[in-house]
């Protein structure tokens, strides 16, 4: 009797995974699926759960998205581990191109950063204009500040900005100059917390639910422009690469359609990006 | 931010109520990956570990000690060991296997491989005192002997097996590297939390984080009460 209901116990911790794993692989494997190489930004401000399931009624084709930073999301994709590689760092990008790891770049879409402060302004710096004259400003007032120190598409931006204001922040690393190695949304509950400015993409800003006493204090300087593009990764390198049902994507992104969708997504009554494919700017 | 706690806890409290589909596609996946792993990882470990408890020979204390500091495996290094191997750029790339359910249950296998094998062939070494004698004048022998005493370790065995997986379930770092945490596909209840958490919806982040343990609480109840029904001695207790 009790032998038998030990056999049962083991009988059904060994029969439920299997019977489980039946269904695992069904609706996304359902039709041809792609995997995106993106960046937290585009996920977290709800864009890609806005975009992909209308492209997935459209074409049948599953796109898996993988939402990392943007050196991440270009390494895994220098790697061969993806189909579409969608960032925001321009250099980054056309360094990827130039090594051979990816073709066809186009642009998407942009938004721009702003730098994000506690309401009491620390720093002193609401309201200017030069987005580098204000993280210098901070840096004389050793304001907290947190960097995403993760290689992403913001903190190549940051680093870019700290550099035109003719300051290393490094040498400050763990006293005002605060390094998270982690995504935006992190980034920024960490400045809640600390009390600390921070610079952000405005999309994942204004998606951000936790923004406690943090509020805009710089926007609008030009070197705070950030655009986003889509390449594929060269089949060439990597004969994997599923180059149609990829390159539809990327048609249907920077086609009518996907460009006139983006511009549809609003959050807060905001529009998040602006669509610019196959614009001059 | 304001009232969080009590936010989060009506939050997963309602989650729970309505069965919400997106939630309950995650928490299956996790119990598919977790439970999956925790038993391949059991077919290997435990006859490993009675024949690391009951046979002798050359380098076998080096294996049991190094399984015992492999239970102090960072899951994020495991994670990024298994990445490199299932890249297509990596020796397993051709397979195809990264960022599907398969690769995390291979994480999640080596992952709990060491507790399975370290803790198991401790219960069983301090069970053969008892049983050294009875076996030998039975005579039970070989591959007989590592059944026999598997079999009465059995409860004991059970505690191990909780605790992989409440490893396995518990951990974040090697699935969300292996994994990719891609929606409706290899998206699992810790990658979710953390996801929810730099989307700054810290409620709904301890939501999962509750349902999540909830969870692991019903896996418990449930191995408990039929382990009880079976067996006289509450071994689960040690």
């Amino acid at each position: 009797m009790k032998r038998r209901l030990f056999v049962c116990l083991l009988a059904l911790l060994f029969l439920f995974p299997a019977w489980m794993s039946t269904a695992w692989v069904s609706p996304a494997r359902a039709g041809e699926s792609i995997i995106l190489q993106s960046t937290t930004s585009t996920q977290n401000s709800g864009l890609l759960d806005w975009l992909l399931p209308k492209f997935t009624q459209r074409t049948g084709i599953t796109v898996k998205v993988v939402a990392v930073g943007t050196g991440q999301a270009l390494k895994n994709a220098a790697r061969g581990d993806g189909d579409v590689v969608l960032v925001h760092a321009r250099k980054a990008e056309e360094a990827f191109l130039k090594a051979g790891h990816g073709v066809d770049r186009r642009d998407v879409m942009y938004n721009d950063f702003v730098i994000v402060c506690p309401k009491n302004d620390p720093a002193g710096i609401r309201g200017m204009k030069s987005a580098a004259a204000a993280l210098r400003r901070i840096a004389e007032t050793k304001t907290p500040f947190v960097s995403r120190g993760d290689d992403s598409g913001t903190h190549k931006k940051e680093l870019a900005l700290w550099k035109q204001a003719g300051i290393d922040p490094h040498p400050a690393s763990g006293t005002w100059y605060r390094e998270a190695g982690r995504g935006m949304g992190a980034t920024l509950n960490m400045a809640v917390a600390m009390g600390a400015c921070t610079l952000t993409d405005r999309a994942t800003w204004i998606s951000h639910e936790n923004r406690g006493d943090l509020t805009i204090v710089v926007e609008g300087d030009p070197a705070l422009f950030n655009q986003y593009g889509v390449m594929l990764v060269n089949p060439k390198r990597h004969p994997h690469v599923k180059v149609k049902a990829a390159r539809a994507f990327i048609d249907w992104l920077t086609g009518p359609e996907g460009q006139k969708l983006i511009a549809q997504y609003r959050l807060r009554g905001q529009q998040l990006f602006f669509p610019n494919a196959g614009k001059e700017h | 931010m304001d009232g969080g706690f009590t936010q989060a806890f009506g939050e997963a409290l309602s989650m729970l109520a309505r069965l919400d589909s997106g939630v309950l596609e995650i928490v299956a996946l996790s119990l598919k990956v977790s439970l999956t792993s925790v038993l391949l990882a059991g077919f290997i470990g435990l006859p490993l570990a009675a024949m690391l408890a009951l046979h002798r020979f050359a380098g076998r204390q080096g294996i049991i000690v190094l399984f015992s500091a492999l239970m102090g495996l960072p899951p994020v290094l495991l994670g990024l060991i298994v990445y490199l191997l299932l890249s297509r750029s990596g020796p397993l790339g051709v397979l195809g296997l990264l960022y599907t359910p398969t690769a995390m249950i291979i994480a999640q296998t080596l992952l709990v491989l060491p507790i399975i094998t370290a803790l198991g062939q401790r219960v069983i070494a301090s069970l053969w005192e008892e049983y050294a004698e009875l076996m030998r004048s039975l005579q039970v022998r070989g591959w007989r002997l590592i059944g026999a005493m598997l079999f009465e370790a059995r409860f004991a065995l059970m505690t191990v097996m909780l605790a992989a997986f409440g490893r396995a379930i518990a951990e974040v770092g090697a699935v969300m590297i292996v994994g990719g945490n891609i929606n409706h596909f290899t998206r699992v209840m810790t990658t979710a939390i953390a996801l929810e958490t730099s989307r700054g919806n810290l409620a709904l982040a301890v939501a999962l984080g509750c349902v999540l343990l909830a969870l692991a609480l019903l896996v418990n109840i449930l191995v408990h009460v039929l382990t009880k029904l079976s067996g006289e001695k509450g071994a689960l207790a040690t």
